[in-house]
């Protein structure tokens, strides 16, 4: 048998995204959590401390995006125009909160604006990505390898919920995050809100994971019959044990479980979307083959992917290396 | 006239806007980060301060500079997808592999090193931190290398075939990336953005040395710039010409068009240095005309043929009238880019590099001129390539998404408002980030007792955290 080149693509660009979600989850989630630290002194330690890293999490992005058109070229070309609505919002809650990571310094009249631009810019992206998720889920309108809906197809109430749901789960994301990175009462303020954010977003998978099988028959099929139904019982045997993990850890003020149990839970979760989706590339009727690009582009492709992907996680686990340990709140180049 | 604002042309006036936006940022960064590394590398070298502190000057502008240039590029990945969809799906097998490199090559790697550039001097010490600020300007090399390997293979494709489905299909890497415009393309590119970051720096060091804030550190990066300015100028106007033959070649009319030629020319075209393009009638009126020299310039024989878009199908033709300015704008400039250089190498013969204030004013007025001269670049170069999105192979009016104007137009407003609001106050920033550039700490012998300079040095002097210390 030839080697599934489609197959190992999806897999990729999967774990782009994963790493993406997970990344820029605690970064966006600094910026949704800066409402509730309305002292500068803490602000400007919550930003020194994703400062270094924001830009490499944010390139996932553009390898999930830039992955997808040069392998699933047909995929990218329904779902951008499919979600067109929620892709600009995101687009401009990106450019909002990434200028204010420096123009935030650059003004003592203005920072309170470049706050909000930051706070607001990262909910705007958080909300986006999740409605653009719970659009994908319910599924995409294509006839002849294009989009065949209207231009608010994207709004539905379960997108809507699941662009709730990312928001939360991003703001555990950076509020575990923070309980790793800061002292002092900043840290003791971030125990409080991962606390209230860690049952809002056990709440909300909840809720979406029971949604989900209801949108179309053949989730239902593939959560309630052999053999995938194993799954079904094991991912929320996990989610629970990763539920206690985190509870435990942040009443026992541990630094790193929080952060640790909080990003296991996002995997988990991303996990049972895969297992939703599989085979299909864009649900209901597009699957991972009918998407790919030739095997001359994916083979071209995967040889450098396999070579550049493990160099660039090191040098990642480098510069978070070099950034390692509590913030200090006199460091930083302003 | 606002009937005719269908979704193809909303959709190409937002990715000109949004491009344009977007070139303006690397142009700066590729060029700065070069300059960065050198200094940089000057200082480990020499262990002269006055190179440090000119690196902590321009430093905090170039992280203004790039977060710009980060979030107008992500924004460009995504719009081959929400407006250009049909040409995604087709050109996706042979270009989107090469922006896969980019990002797995370039981004990566500018990014992963970015924040140890800008924020890890004290922590992995000197020589690992030049190594960082190396890398970030690798980086933004290896991005434009691929990014005009794309543009190029858009404008004279190569090593391609087709499939069933109707999609462009790789059959020869080689032959897709180094396509016959690209070689072309990166140098001049290369050198615009070395181009543009020098008159940038030259400015700013001609300002200060106006003002006399601080002679030293203007003076180096005066002079500096004015080598830049002296030695790449030049070699940017020959491969320029070259770049123009190439064009020549493979798409002749975007050179009719940058000439204004309209009619053949049997025996030898005239060089129109200036006219206004009359398309209705198909003729440049008032004129200035220099008889052959096009003629000489294009084919080297001042009686050589040169056809002109009266040989091409009307429905073929680009805009004429913006390819003609735009042209001429970029070609200008270029001719008063070195101009300048000349004249501060007269100058530094003369000794009087520091103290000519007519060229200081000059190089102030210089500044953006590399901007300028970009935009027009690019603009030739695009507009130049219609109708088409793939020279000869896809039509531009068959590259857009099935979206609905609306959406387009709505999508298109929030970028201007955004846009304007955004990058305007960035570029207000670098501005005044510029203007601050905090007294020489020591006193400049040289110079004289110039006011009191050098006996209260400013606060944040002095120490290698230098530069524009405000906002804690
Ligand atoms: C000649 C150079 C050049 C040209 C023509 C372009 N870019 Fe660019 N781009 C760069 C040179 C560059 C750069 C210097 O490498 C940047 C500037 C800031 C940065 O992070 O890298 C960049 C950033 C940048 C980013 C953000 C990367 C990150 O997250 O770090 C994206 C997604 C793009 N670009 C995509 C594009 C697209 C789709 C273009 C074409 C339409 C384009 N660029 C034209
Ligand atoms: C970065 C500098 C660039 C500038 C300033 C620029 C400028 C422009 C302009 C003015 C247009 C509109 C042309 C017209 O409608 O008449 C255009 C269109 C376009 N350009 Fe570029 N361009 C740049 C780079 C690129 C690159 C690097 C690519 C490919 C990766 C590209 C791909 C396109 C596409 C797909 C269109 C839309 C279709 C079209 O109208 O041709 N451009 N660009
Ligand atoms: C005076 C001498 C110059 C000549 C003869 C010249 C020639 C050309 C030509 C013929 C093109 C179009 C190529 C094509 O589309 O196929 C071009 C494009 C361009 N030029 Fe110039 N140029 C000159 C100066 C400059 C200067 C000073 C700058 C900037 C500092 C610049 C920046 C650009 C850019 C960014 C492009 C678009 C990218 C490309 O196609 O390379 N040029 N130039």
């Amino acid at each position: 048998m030839a080697i599934d080149l489609p197959f190992i693509w999806a897999a990729i660009i999967a774990f782009a995204v994963l790493a993406y979600v997970i990344l820029d989850g605690f970064d966006l989630g600094i910026g949704i959590l800066f409402p509730f630290f309305p002292e500068k002194r803490d602000r400007d330690v919550m930003m020194n401390s994703v400062a270094p890293v924001w830009d490499g999490n944010e390139t996932w992005l553009v390898l999930g995006g830039g992955g997808l058109l040069a392998v699933f070229p047909l995929a990218y070309s329904i779902i951008l125009p499919a979600l067109y609505a929620p892709i600009i919002a995101m687009l401009l809650g990106l450019i909002f909160r990434g200028v204010a990571f420096e123009y935030r310094w650059r003004t003592k009249r203005g920072e309170f604006l470049w706050n909000w631009a930051f706070a607001g810019g990262s909910m705007l992206a958080a909300f986006s990505q999740g409605i653009a998720l719970g659009a994908l889920v319910q599924g995409i309108n294509v006839v002849d390898r294009a989009y065949a809906g209207n231009w608010w197809d994207w709004l539905t109430p379960f997108s809507v919920a699941t662009g709730f749901a990312i928001l939360i789960g991003y703001a555990l994301l950076g509020s575990t995050w923070l309980i790793m990175k800061t002292t002092g009462d900043l840290a003791e303020k971030a125990r409080w809100i991962a606390l209230r954010t860690c049952f809002a977003t056990i709440a909300a998978m909840g809720i979406v994971s029971l949604w989900t099988p209801f949108l179309r028959p053949i989730y239902l099929e593939r959560w309630f019959s052999w053999p995938t139904a194993i799954f079904s019982v094991v991912v929320p045997v996990l989610v629970l044990g990763c539920f206690a993990l985190l509870l435990t850890g942040i009443r026992g003020k541990r630094d790193a479980q929080p952060f640790l149990a909080a990003l296991s839970l996002f995997v988990l979760g991303f996990a049972g979307i895969g297992i939703s989706f599989y085979p299909f590339m864009v649900p209901p009727s597009v699957t991972i083959w009918d998407a790919a690009a030739p095997d001359s582009s994916l083979s071209f492709l995967l040889w450098g992917a396999l070579f550049l992907v493990p160099i660039i996680l090191i040098y990642t686990v480098y510069a978070y290396w070099v950034f390692r340990g509590k913030v200090d709140p006199e460091e930083g180049y302003h | 006239m606002f009937e005719s604002l269908d979704a193809t042309l909303l959709a190409r006036i937002q990715f000109a806007f949004t491009v344009s936006f977007h070139i303006i940022f690397p142009a700066f960064s590729i060029g700065l980060a070069s300059y960065l590394a050198v200094l940089e590398a000057l200082w480990l070298w020499k262990k002269d301060q006055v190179y440090m502190d000119l690196f902590n000057f321009w430093k905090t502008i170039f992280a203004v500079a790039f977060g710009m240039g980060v979030v107008s590029g992500i924004v460009m990945s995504y719009q081959f997808g929400t407006n250009w969809s049909v040409f995604s799906d087709k050109a996706g097998p042979v270009i989107g592999p090469l922006m896969g490199y980019e990002v797995l090559t370039a981004f990566f790697l500018e990014a992963g090193f970015l924040g140890v550039m800008l924020f890890g001097l004290h922590r992995v010490g000197p020589k690992l931190h030049f190594l960082a600020t190396f890398m970030v300007a690798f980086g933004t090399l290896i991005s434009a290398t691929w990014i005009l390997a794309v543009n190029s293979w858009m404008q004279t494709p190569a090593g391609f075939g087709m499939n069933e489905a109707g999609q462009f299909i790789p059959l020869d890497w080689w032959k897709v990336i180094f396509n016959p415009s690209f070689p072309y393309r990166l140098v001049h590119m290369v050198l615009a953005a070395y181009l543009t970051t020098a008159f940038v720096v030259g400015a700013v060091g001609a300002w200060h040395l106006l003002k006399n804030t601080a002679p030293r550190r203007s003076r180096t990066m005066f002079s500096m710039a004015m080598w830049m300015a002296t030695i790449v100028a030049p070699i940017q106007i020959l491969a320029g010409d070259f770049h123009g033959l190439n064009t020549l070649e493979h798409q002749p009319a975007k050179v009719m068009a940058m000439e204004g030629h309209y009619q053949s020319h049997p025996d030898g075209a005239p060089l129109i240095l200036f006219g206004i393009p009359n398309t209705a009638e198909k003729r440049i009126d008032y004129a200035i005309e220099i008889p052959k020299l096009s003629s000489l310039i294009l084919k080297h024989d001042l009686n050589a043929p040169l056809a002109g878009l009266d040989t091409i199908p009307d429905n073929l033709h680009p805009p004429v009238a913006v390819v003609f300015w735009s042209f001429r704008v970029m070609v200008g400039i270029g001719f008063a880019m070195l101009g300048i250089g000349l004249w501060s190498l007269w100058c530094r013969y003369r000794g009087t590099l520091d103290s000519s204030d007519w060229l200081h004013r000059a190089a102030v007025l210089m500044g953006p001129a590399g901007f300028v001269a970009v935009l027009a670049g690019w603009i030739t170069t695009e507009v130049g390539r219609q109708p088409y999105t793939i020279y000869g192979q896809l039509l531009t009016a068959d590259s857009i998404s099935p979206v609905a104007t609306p959406a387009v137009a709505a999508s298109l407003i929030a970028f201007i408002i955004v846009y304007f609001l955004v990058f305007g106050a960035g570029t207000f920033y670098i501005l005044r980030l510029m203007k601050r550039l905090p007294r020489d700490p020591m006193p400049d012998l040289e110079d004289g007792p110039i006011r009191t300079a050098g006996i209260t040095p400013g606060p944040a002097s002095g120490h290698t955290h230098g530069s524009a210390h405000h906002g804690h």
